[in-house]
């Protein structure tokens, strides 16, 4: 039989209930490294994830916390992934560092015409003031018919670059609520 | 990729050009290496000695732009030599096809071309047809009209002298390179190329593919494992969101976006090419049903055949003219677009003649920008030379969840759907961009109610894509995939209300199915999530096509155009890496390219139910002669918009006479300027991704790899004085930035028609917001707005730059 790692997991951790009630029997596995396996995984969800950057598609686990924050505790290659093995780039490896970073955007920020700061808002406001512009311009700018008289119903006033990083579901619905408004400047990665 | 990326391991020759795997896609290189294990040779063509040149059995340089050339003359050594797989370019391409006698090639310029409107008239470009408009083939290969013919033709200059003097590539190298790689002729040798931006950043970047194309037809590598045509996309997903139609020209499923000439549902639903051959399966010619299927999934209930599906309330293109990314940047500094959505995107880095992308969006009225950090383009209004009192523009700067805080399916190169688990919360305030896009969509909605111009669209679109107030990803995928809206009988099979469909061959052309994406039917069935699947084994051919680990589209399919890797009788030319195979009745293997019996039956006679390969192709041949471009059937060399030579050495056409050229004043060029003497190309760097804007806020990929620089060979930073580690700029016609000079063994100069040229290369992963100098600018500020006809893709590998020390 193949062990996989993940199977290897719950054998381990099987096995190691198992010492303590009956001193050892089954897996002949180092303690040390029953217990290295324990820290990881104990106390967190495992999920799986594909990388987010290049389109070769490597699998992860990603290992969250069930107690304190919530929050990744370590991202490693998925062994059990036919492509990768197990194995990881530079920036997979680093993948932890991407979500936990103290960079990251937090809340909607809004920049008002001429000004020289950004301001903090709320999604309700932010939604809200998006879609209104939107509309604005959609409706001023609206073409019923071209220039040889064909019916276009259309915009050319509002464009849309995004995004290769979205997931296909999102994709899906962005281009049908772009294509719903009229719009027909719709592109992204795959053009540059 | 018409392959995938475990079936690397599977080839005899791999040819990586246009590429840097090794550096770029890392992981690819662990079946690189185990092909290289089983015994395979690895080339490497680029004009610099990268980590993937030093894994290669063979490395030659050529000059960033002349990939043409070089392949053109490969083309040439594989007729010359008569290598070609002659049972399988005779019956599975169109070698045999007769072209239309007004067809020509004449001194740089096919027949029909419009110098006044700088097109083709490609009427020209077609095949001879009898007088029932069915195909005239020749199989003795004689008649001088036969596309072999024209082939060998064409590249008959493209000679071992003309093609190193234009290279710059050794004699010897190239001879060595089409040595080795046109060995796979043989029929059980596979050869492949792994290709990535290096050819499609250039005018003529559809064109380097089709000459790779033309060469694994003739060597018969189409099709079989180890084989293929394999573009190494760059995005995790930006095959998925290519298939799911984020561009302009097309909807969901490569289904051509229509025009204004699209008056009615009707035209559009007949607008297809018939094939009078019985044995074409035609693939497209099933358009209509995935057309109405995904107008039921835009407008749902609201779409029915009384009101054309509401095909009317779908925006139209106008005929010919192009919406591209270069367009919109075109319009937008010349200030015709006054809102603008950059969605996890970062165009102010990302875009070529990037100064000219960044005094755009000073143009804008309002701008929305999502992504993870604050990036170049959310912030361009305090960026490098602006003034924000003087910016009008109104932004908004929305915070995306990173992908491992959301559930959803992404898909990689080789076409493999897979499914991503949410494991942590959003941080902060953070949403999925689902999330965002329901939002606005809802809103949106509840302002047309009250009012607005040609509200129907917007209010009639379907949008129940959404669990307990939050973006459900199943109910879309679900939904991509299709399902049944009444109960439907095909067949005998009988399909009830709201089931999903099992795949497309069950799509209707009258509102009885709703399909969102026809490719991917067969995604999310009845029979659960096909993405998220798991399971190990390899499928009994053994050559790791996994085939229920994820989902390939279109149905499960690994290996795309396998039909062609089996013999006319369905028996492999490989026995031992076959992908399909005729047994007992039916095929077995990889999921076939349709269930049509092979060409010859076991009596030895042809088979009336057989079917042609290559299905998505009217005739279902593979197109050596490729009529469906803008510049050309057969590929042609041209120089680069920007180029150190006076002339191009092939024919009097200096650059290609079709490119997508901009006149704005942003729009400058400098070909054999003494201002600007060296050939400039643009690269990625491992610790790095795209624009950086993902990579560069974290610490520990921005001390590996933390500045801009620039690289140039010993011998040019000898002439000009700049020692390694040195602070240098970097010009071109359009702008200019500084950075750190990496002086270095990697580049040499070549020898280009007797003359010394100097080649320089900057990774463009970076941008003024992150790191906190602000002095790590994007390479984009020097790159051309000039792009490919066909794609409009910029040519950001090759122009013209100067070096000073600082």
């Amino acid at each position: 039989m193949d062990v996989t790692r993940r199977d290897f997991i719950k054998i381990t951790g099987a096995t190691a209930a198992g010492l303590a009630v009956s001193g050892g029997h089954g897996f002949d596995l180092s303690p040390v490294r029953v217990h290295a396996q324990m820290l990881k995984t104990k106390y967190a969800k495992e999920t799986t994830t594909i990388c987010c950057y290049c389109a070769v598609g490597c699998g992860a686990i990603v290992h969250t916390s069930k107690k304190g924050d919530g929050r990744v505790i370590n991202i490693e290659g998925d062994p059990d992934h036919v492509i990768n093995r197990g194995a990881l780039c530079s920036k997979g490896a680093a993948l932890a560092g991407l979500v936990e970073n103290e960079n990251r955007l937090l809340n909607p920020m809004y920049r008002a015409p001429y000004a020289t700061k950004w301001q903090e808002v709320t999604w309700e406001w932010a939604i809200d003031r998006i879609a209104r512009r939107v509309k604005a311009t959609r409706d001023a700018s609206f073409t019923e018919a071209n220039a040889s008289g064909q019916t276009v119903n259309r915009t050319t006033a509002i464009a849309s670059v995004g995004s290769a990083a979205m997931d296909n579901e999102e994709c899906w619905i962005y281009q049908a609520m772009l294509r719903s408004l009229g719009l027909v400047y719709i592109e992204h990665q795959a053009r540059i | 990729m018409t392959n995938h990326w475990i079936d690397l391991k599977n080839s005899d020759c791999i040819l990586i050009m246009g590429s840097n795997a090794a550096e770029n896609h890392p992981i690819s290189f662990k079946w690189v290496t185990e092909a290289q294990r089983n015994g395979a040779k690895v080339i490497n063509v680029d004009p610099r000695f990268t980590r993937t040149s030093s894994k290669a059995d063979i490395y030659a340089p050529l000059r960033s732009g002349t990939d043409i050339a070089f392949l053109g003359g490969m083309i040439k050594y594989i007729l010359d030599n008569k290598l070609i797989g002659e049972e399988y370019v005779l019956n599975y391409t169109n070698a045999a096809f007769l072209v239309n006698k007004d067809f020509s090639f004449n001194d740089g310029l096919f027949s029909g071309w419009d110098s006044k409107i700088k097109k083709y008239d490609r009427v020209t470009w077609t095949f001879q047809l009898d007088e029932k408009g069915a195909l005239l083939r020749d199989l003795t290969l004689k008649d001088s009209q036969c596309v072999i013919n024209l082939l060998k033709k064409h590249y008959d200059r493209y000679d071992l002298k003309l093609v190193s003097k234009i290279t710059g590539t050794t004699e010897a190298d190239l001879l060595e390179v089409y040595k080795t790689y046109a060995a796979t002729g043989a029929n059980n040798k596979a050869g492949t190329i792994m290709y990535a931006m290096g050819w499609t950043q250039h005018t003529v970047g559809v064109q380097n593919i089709r000459t790779m194309s033309i060469i694994q037809l003739l060597l018969g590598n189409m099709g079989i494992a180890g084989g293929g045509v394999n573009a190494l996309r760059g995005e995790s997903n930006v095959q998925g969101s290519t298939d799911q139609a984020l561009l302009f020209n097309i909807w969901p499923g490569y289904i051509p976006a229509p025009s204004g000439k699209m008056a009615k549902l009707d035209d559009l639903l007949k607008r297809r090419a018939q094939s009078k051959d019985p044995l074409s399966l035609n693939w497209w010619q099933n358009e209509p049903k995935y057309i109405v299927s995904l107008l039921k999934s835009f407008f749902g209930d609201k779409a029915s055949a009384e009101n054309e599906f509401g095909y009317p309330w779908m925006p139209k293109l106008d005929e010919g003219k192009p919406y591209s990314w270069l367009d919109i940047f075109d319009e937008m500094f010349k200030g015709s677009i006054k809102g603008f959505f950059a969605w996890g995107m970062n165009p102010a880095c990302s875009g070529s003649n990037a100064g000219k992308v960044r005094k755009a969006l000073a143009n804008l009225e309002w701008m929305v920008n999502v992504n993870l950090f604050d990036n170049e383009t959310g912030s361009f209004w305090h960026g490098p030379e602006m003034i924000p009192e003087n910016v009008a523009t109104e932004v908004f700067m929305l915070p995306a969840c990173v992908s491992v805080e959301k559930e959803g399916s992404i898909s990689n190169s080789g076409r493999w759907m897979q499914w991503r688990y949410a494991g942590p919360k959003p941080l902060g305030n953070s949403l999925p961009d689902g999330d965002i896009i329901m939002e606005l969509g809802l809103k949106l909605k509840e302002l047309y109610k009250e009012s607005g111009v040609f509200p129907d669209p917007i209010l009639n679109l379907k949008w129940d894509y959404m669990t307990d107030h939050k973006f459900d990803p199943h109910k879309v995928a679900k939904q991509i995939n299709g399902f049944f809206v009444k109960d439907v009988k095909v067949g005998d099979q009988e399909f009830k209300m709201g089931s999903q469909v099992p795949s497309f061959a069950f799509l209707q052309n009258d509102g009885s199915t709703s399909c969102g994406n026809w490719i991917y039917s067969g995604s999310y069935t009845d029979k659960g999530n096909m993405a998220a699947r798991k399971k190990q084994e390899d499928a009994p051919n053994k050559i790791g096509l996994y085939p229920e680990f994820a989902w390939a589209w279109p149905v499960n399919r690994r290996i795309i155009y396998n039909r062609a890797s089996v013999d006319p009788k369905g028996q492999p030319y490989d026995e031992k890496r076959w992908v399909i195979q005729w047994k007992d009745g039916k095929w077995i293997g990889d999921v076939p390219d349709g269930p049509a019996p092979p060409l010859i039956g076991a009596d030895g006679q042809p088979d009336p139910k057989a079917k042609h390969p290559f299905i998505m192709t009217v005739h279902g041949f593979g197109q050596i002669f490729g009529p469906g471009l803008l510049d050309g059937p057969f590929p042609e060399h041209y120089e680069p918009m920007e180029c150190p030579v006076e002339k191009n050495f092939m024919s009097s056409q200096f650059t290609s006479p079709t490119a997508a050229v901009y006149g704005t004043s942003a729009d400058t060029f400098a070909t054999c300027d003494p201002r600007f003497p060296y050939v400039g190309t643009t690269y990625r760097v491992s610790e790095h991704w795209q624009t950086g804007l993902l990579t560069r806020p974290q610490p520990w990929l921005m001390e590996l790899a933390p500045q801009m620089f620039v690289e140039m060979s010993e011998e040019l930073g000898a002439l000009k004085g700049i020692k390694n580690g040195e602070r240098v700029k970097v010009s071109s016609a359009r702008g200019s930035l500084e950075c750190t000079a990496v002086v270095t063994k990697r580049f040499k100069p070549m020898k280009i028609a007797g003359t010394v040229v100097h080649q320089v290369g900057m990774p463009y992963n970076y941008g003024w917001r992150w790191p906190a100098s602000g002095k790590e600018e994007s390479a984009n500020l020097l790159t051309p707005s000039a792009g490919d006809p066909n794609t409009r893709i910029p040519e950001t590998k090759a122009f013209m730059v100067n070096v000073t020390k600082l």
